[in-house]
């Protein structure tokens, strides 16, 4: 496959945050984290809703001076170089922010010219990005008609008219069907095995699973646990989780009779959560202890349970 | 040579405006022509009959209005060049905020979104013009360099409500203006009756109005007279809104979109 466009290799992180401080008023939405993102890699903040995983990347993306503490990226300061740093960012913001009155095409043509690209380049740039998100068809159409997946993905093909060094992604696929949502990561996908830094926000672990090398689990502005995925299961919860649910009302005298089954139990509002090694050990030591649930689920440990390890809160409320 | 990244901005609204031309064609000719029409032809003849006509400078009173309706039309016109475009990007459908994750700054947004407005002002004013010299109410000549201060007008209002705007957390704030602001500015700018014919005390007050400088000053250069008061003060009252207008925008836009 051709490469979309060169990416940059070279020396020294691309990201290097350290005791990052980001304070609104009395606020501190971000509370003194330490990153480090390499060239090429891809890389996650996972977290519930005002975690500051935005806060985080607004800084990183050089429109928000950090508070306090340091922050480089590209090698340079982003509250003095803003500009220089922006110019090789791609950035997929939380709203689309597309101008729904100017067709595809036009979208991407006023946001090159943000970039001073010479209108002929950005003209060919547009044919091989409409291809790349596959909005190929729809190049002369108003944006207002398109679904909502397709307007995510031109907005990708917004964020690489300047063919950044990295690109920002911030809740790529939130309020997506899940039909949009694969066909998202897919292109994501294709964008990293091509080489390109990518940082994103989520709060779907199946999206951090699916895209991210390293990630970073964020609660209540700090850095609570950081690896890649498999690596943070590993550390923080059993291989396994076994779900049980309860006819109302007896989850409560059953959560108290399987005290020390398994590694951990988690008592959520409708179900209780046992990780273990052995699930099926698990489950015939809760039928020993005369516990009759209604249904039982055994399933592999994800970063959801990993989360609820660590803050003792779901990820999606 | 690099662009000025302004410029890159206001081509955005070149580009933006092949979509809505027309409608905007439409309303810059239909609004003139019923002004001049209601005004100058219906109120004009009545003003012109009675006791009016030695209080408009011994003119018609068609002609006497035209250049403050020209000034009034580019007020009202760079107000609304001000807050919608501005709402839209901040806000509504937050183009500001994919904007300056580019290379743009705010005041970047701010000045493009500026020098488009005075684009847009002169045409429309040209515009207006050539329907009043079709009215017999100006000198193709003399009306076309009334622009220049009718257009400085307008674009130093669409400066201070860019920047009000920006430093308004909801939109809330734009019919209150509409209604409380530009609509008293507007009525009380000397352009359909002169400020003395308003009570003693008012008079003093309604001279503050910054439009009612940009009226003299248009109806000095298109009628050939002198203004009330010296062509420096009025010039110099509306280049101290313009320029107020874009160093309040330049705070007001940082704050708005650098939190």
């Amino acid at each position: 496959m051709e490469p979309l466009f060169p990416t940059a290799t070279g020396a020294g992180p691309l990201v290097e945050a350290r005791q990052l401080v980001k304070r609104f008023g009395t606020f501190t939405a971000v509370d003194g984290i330490d990153v480090e993102v390499a060239a090429g890699e891809s890389f996650g903040f996972l977290g519930p809703n005002g975690a500051g995983k935005s806060s985080t990347m607004r800084m990183i993306g050089a429109v928000s001076p950090p508070t306090s503490g340091t922050l480089r990226v590209l090698g340079k300061d982003p509250v003095v170089e803003g500009p220089a740093v922006r110019a090789q960012l791609g950035v997929v913001p939380q709203e689309n922010a597309l101008d729904e009155q100017l067709t595809v095409s036009e979208n991407l043509a006023i946001y090159g010219r943000y970039f001073d690209l010479p209108r002929s380049v950005i003209g060919e740039r547009i044919d091989g990005l409409l291809d790349f998100v596959q909005l190929a068809e729809r190049r002369d159409s108003k944006v207002d008609p398109l679904s909502g997946g397709m307007k995510r993905r031109l907005v990708i093909a917004r964020a690489l008219i300047n063919e950044p060094t990295m690109v920002l992604l911030d809740e790529p696929t939130t309020g997506l069907d899940p039909q949009a949502r694969h066909a998202l990561w897919d292109r994501l996908y294709r964008l990293k095995q091509r080489g390109v830094t990518l940082i994103l926000t989520t709060h779907y672990m199946d999206e951090a699973e699916q895209l991210c090398d390293r990630l970073v689990v964020m609660d209540r502005g700090r850095i609570v646990a950081e690896g890649a995925p498999r690596d943070l299961i590993a550390t923080h919860t059993a291989k396994e989780v076994v779900e049980l649910r309860f006819p109302h009302d007896a989850q409560e005298v059953a959560a108290a009779k399987l005290d020390g089954v398994g590694e951990h139990l988690e008592v959520l509002p409708d179900r209780l959560l046992i990780s273990a090694d052995d699930a099926d050990a698990a489950i015939r030591e809760v039928h020993a202890r005369e516990v009759e649930p209604s249904t039982v689920l055994i399933r592999r440990s994800t970063l959801e349970d990993v989360f609820l390890r660590l803050t003792g809160r779901t990820l999606v409320d | 040579m690099a662009t000025p990244i302004a410029v890159r901005v206001l081509e955005g609204h070149v580009r933006a405006y092949r979509h809505t031309w027309r409608g905007t064609t439409v309303s810059s000719v239909a609004t003139p022509l019923m002004f001049l029409a209601a005004m100058g032809l219906g109120l004009g003849t009545l003003v012109d009959q009675g006791a009016g006509a030695d209080r408009t400078l011994g003119l018609p009173y068609l002609v006497w209005l035209a250049p403050g309706l020209l000034t009034v039309s580019a007020m009202q016109g760079g107000a609304g060049d001000g807050a919608f475009p501005v709402m839209a990007g901040m806000r509504w459908i937050r183009t500001y905020h994919a904007a300056i994750a580019t290379p743009v700054r705010p005041t970047d947004l701010l000045l493009g979104n500026l020098v488009w407005a005075a684009i847009r002002l002169t045409v429309i004013g040209a515009v207006f013009v050539v329907i009043a010299v079709l009215f017999d109410a100006m000198a193709l000549g003399r009306g076309l360099v009334a622009l220049g201060p009718a257009t400085l007008t307008g674009i130093g209002t669409t400066a201070v409500v860019s920047a009000f705007m920006a430093s308004r957390r909801s939109d809330l704030a734009l019919s209150g203006l509409f209604r409380f602001v530009v609509v008293p500015l507007f009525l009380f700018s000397g352009a359909f009756f002169p400020l003395s014919e308003l009570p003693a005390v008012v008079e003093p007050i309604a001279r503050l109005n910054p439009v009612w400088h940009g009226v003299e000053l248009t109806r000095a250069v298109a009628l050939d007279l002198p203004p009330t008061l010296p062509w420096s003060v009025h010039l110099a009252v509306l280049v101290v809104v313009l320029v107020g207008g874009i160093v309040w925008g330049h705070v007001s836009f940082g704050r708005a979109l650098r939190s």
